[in-house]
């Protein structure tokens, strides 16, 4: 572990509610000036990088999908208890987050679909199962027929597209006297997109 | 432009899934970082934070027990020994804006909604690298400035108010030993 320089003291300036904590930049000596022609590319060495771990992405996503079927069995089993409710979701939520970089957007928008019901529904035990069962087994399907046939992918958008307005439906129903949740249902989402 | 080297800064990356702890590490190690600690949880990261300093921390949100928005929380101690000010980028699958202002209120430095890019990881770092904001405490808060944008038009009500401030220079370690000595 390298030597770090010692923190340089801070500036306060003293407001009658509150403070304001200056401090000469910490990590200054970490930045060096470069004109535009520096021919080094951090951002396009990492892109390269992860091109080169991709071939790693299918199992990658097929494990991640083994364990959202895992977690939906276990529901299945004995029904939404906080364990199984937290694994199901943490499960859709991190294909959500993942999938896209990996290269399986469709099921990214799948699992971030399932992550609104879970969140938003106000009885998980009053959800109708089917419309769980569908996302996980469209999530499924997509990782195992991942393709690079444009009609295919076609496809995977609609039947996740799909999955989102039958999902929206639900949560705005059955939300319709719990106005902070339709704010979030309705709300746009910040994720970035291609 | 600035640059940045990677290779004097210390990276603690926590996230409960392998495989975007392993897409972190692998853009880190491009970038040129060489010290990249991981944890798999909070509660590991916490202690990883007390043990190595790291320069910048990246966590994930939604985590068992310990998640990542309790961490922040617990970073944003101004009398912990570890260092409080230590930017902090969340890097999540949340993407709701309600959501960065919960993380904002909590201390977080940046947000980033996922699918993470190379761009965008590089992007926030050079940020907190390049452009640290100050940090303003209050009885309730303790965290960066959480205004980035000076609004003239803004009506609403005042969190702080903004009458004279007395200036207080703090002494460093070292006038602290001179006068010590």
């Amino acid at each position: 572990m390298m030597a770090k320089p010692k923190p340089p003291a801070p500036q306060i300036s003293a407001y009658p509610d509150h403070h304001v904590i200056t401090r000469p930049n910490p990590l200054r000596h970490a930045m060096r000036y470069a004109d535009d022609t520096h021919a080094d590319d951090p951002v396009a060495r990492a892109e390269q990088a992860l091109a080169d771990l991709s071939h790693q992405f299918g199992g990658w996503m097929t494990a991640e999908c083994g364990r959202l079927i895992a977690a939906h069995a276990a529901v299945l089993a004995s029904g939404f208890t906080p364990a199984a409710r937290d694994e199901l979701f943490r499960a859709a939520h991190d294909i959500k987050g993942d999938a896209a970089t990996f290269g399986y957007a469709a099921a990214a928008a799948a699992a971030a679909s399932l992550c609104r019901v879970i969140e938003h529904a106000p009885d998980l035990a009053a959800v109708p199962a089917d419309l769980i069962a569908h996302h996980v087994q469209a999530i499924a399907a997509i990782v195992r027929e991942q393709t690079d046939d444009v009609r295919r992918i076609a496809v995977a958008e609609t039947l996740s597209t799909r999955l989102r307005e039958v999902a929206d439906d639900y949560l705005r129903a059955v939300n319709r006297d719990r106005p902070e949740h339709l704010e979030a249902i309705r709300a746009p989402s910040i994720a970035p997109r291609d | 432009m600035y640059r940045i080297d990677f290779n004097k800064l210390r990276f603690l990356v926590c996230d409960d899934n392998p495989h975007m702890r392993r897409i972190l590490r692998t853009l880190l190690h491009s970038f040129g970082a060489r010290e990249v600690y991981e944890a798999e949880d909070g509660a590991t990261a916490l202690e990883m934070f007390g043990h190595y300093a790291p320069d910048i921390v990246i966590t994930d949100w939604a985590m068992p027990i310990f998640d990542g928005l309790e961490l922040a929380q617990m970073i944003r101690q101004p009398e912990a020994n570890g260092n409080p000010y230590a930017p902090i980028l969340m890097l999540t699958g949340h993407s709701e804006k309600r959501r960065v202002t919960l993380a904002r209120d909590a201390g977080v430095t940046e947000f980033l909604a996922k699918p993470v890019s190379a761009k965008a990881l590089y992007q926030r770092i050079v940020s907190v690298v390049v452009n640290p904001r100050p940090f303003i405490k209050t009885k309730t808060y303790f965290g960066p400035d959480r205004r980035r944008n000076v609004n003239n038009a803004y009506i609403g009500p005042e969190r702080r108010s903004g009458d004279s401030a007395e200036t207080m220079q703090q002494p460093s370690l070292m006038d602290k030993a001179r006068i010590a000595g």
